[in-house]
């Protein structure tokens, strides 16, 4: 395999380790051995595709899954996939889940006392566009309380799940929003070392996307892994 | 300084966003093939099991191939509340030199990134010569080999730390 097809390695610093003591369930769930240096081939090289079909219509909008409008503050969550060069994910698969304005998944393992809204299901998924863009309206979801340590409050984010062109792009990340004072608090957010990096998750307040009497606008945009050869400067 | 979206993890709500892919058969009824039944559990440092945990495979076809448009070769299976999984699939060709395995991409609360393994089939007289299987040392090489499990199935674990832990790789 020519070397120039394969993709870069992160830049130190800007991925978390798998062990990051402060979110206490890396603990026992990170792997201990040193991960074993492997090629990129084939498989590695290629991924699934998905069709417009089996995504479905209408998972673009999580406000209307019910039989009445969801509960909250609607907002437009839009950006593009793109990988470290610019390059745009076409037609990929962007899933995403959330809890409801008050705080609280739709799933039964969470105990958190805050009110379920039954017209809300907090998931959606679409394909990108020829330019890797995508487009989501929502509900802004609440913080919520867990139990990693003495009052810890998860701020508020999306989960956000993309394929992009190979197994090798594969990233399931989260998205904040700008100026949540809980950040700094955080430490799943925090478990990214370097700052700059960290600041690719917190979206940001957009008035091209804010749609007149409706909903406020977020933009947000992934950056995947790069192809090839590191861009020379200049 | 340019960087790539860092990782998060999927966290405990996982299945309300993933599961409308989740798949007990990867391989519709139609496509032809060697089919192979698959579990496993998948376990943490104190060997507990993982109730929130979620496999991506990617495979090849019997030919090893990833372009067959018959047959996708991806599916995602959720560990159970004890913390097993089970799938069928298609055995997968010979790519190159690799030896037959499943790409496995593993996700669950705690983990920050995706972890990547594969597994490979028991019995195969070609792990010596498969150029991923040769950089594990010896003593290691067996987390990613299932095994007949007697039944017809293979079982195969997913253990994510110490000392029995799955060799996890670096791409």
């Amino acid at each position: 395999m020519a070397d120039e097809e394969n993709y870069r390695k992160p830049l130190p610093g800007t991925q978390p380790e798998y062990l990051h003591a402060p979110y206490g369930s890396t603990r026992k769930r990170s792997p201990s051995h040193a991960l074993v240096a492997a090629p990129q081939l084939a498989g590695e090289l290629a991924g699934p595709r998905f069709t417009r079909e089996e995504v479905g219509v209408g998972y673009d909008d999580l406000t209307k899954h019910g039989n009445a409008p969801a509960l909250g503050e609607r907002i437009v969550v839009a950006g593009r996939i793109l990988d470290l060069d610019g390059r745009p994910a076409a037609n990929t698969l962007v899933e995403i889940w959330q809890c409801n304005s008050a705080g609280r998944y739709a799933h039964a393992i969470d105990t958190h006392d805050a009110p379920l809204d039954p017209n809300f299901t907090g998931l959606g998924r679409v394909l990108t566009d020829e330019e890797g863009g995508y487009k989501f309206t929502t509900i802004r979801p609440g913080a919520y309380p867990w139990g990693n340590h003495e009052n810890a409050w998860r701020p508020a984010h999306i989960h956000f799940s993309v394929f992009g062109p190979s197994f090798m792009t594969r990233l399931v990340t989260q998205m904040y929003f700008p100026g949540d004072p809980l950040l700094a608090f955080d430490p799943i957010f925090n478990s990214t070392a370097d700052a700059e990096a960290r600041q690719r998750m917190v979206s940001s307040f957009n008035w091209k996307l804010t749609v007149p009497e409706r909903a406020l606008g977020f933009h947000f945009d992934i950056v995947l892994r790069g192809r090839g050869a590191t861009p020379r400067e200049g | 300084m340019a960087s790539t979206t860092p990782s998060q993890t999927v966290g405990p709500y996982l299945q309300i966003g993933l599961a409308w892919l989740d798949t007990d058969t990867i391989a519709p009824a139609g496509v032809a093939g060697e089919r192979v039944r698959i579990r496993g559990r998948m376990l943490d440092g104190d060997a507990k099991p993982i109730a929130d945990g979620l496999l991506e495979i990617w495979q090849a076809d019997p030919a090893g191939r990833f372009d067959n448009p018959a047959f996708r070769g991806f599916g995602r299976v959720p560990t159970k509340s004890d913390g097993t999984f089970a799938f069928t699939t298609i055995r997968p060709g010979r790519i190159g030199s690799q030896a037959p395995h499943l790409l496995v991409g593993v996700f669950a609360r705690g983990l920050l990134k995706r972890a990547v393994t594969r597994m490979y089939f028991p019995g195969d007289a070609t792990h010596d010569s498969d150029p991923l299987l040769s950089l594990v040392e010896p003593a290691r090489r067996a987390t990613l080999v299932a095994r007949p499990a007697g039944d017809g199935s293979l079982e195969w674990n997913i253990v994510l730390q110490g000392p029995h832990e799955t060799v996890f790789f670096d791409l």
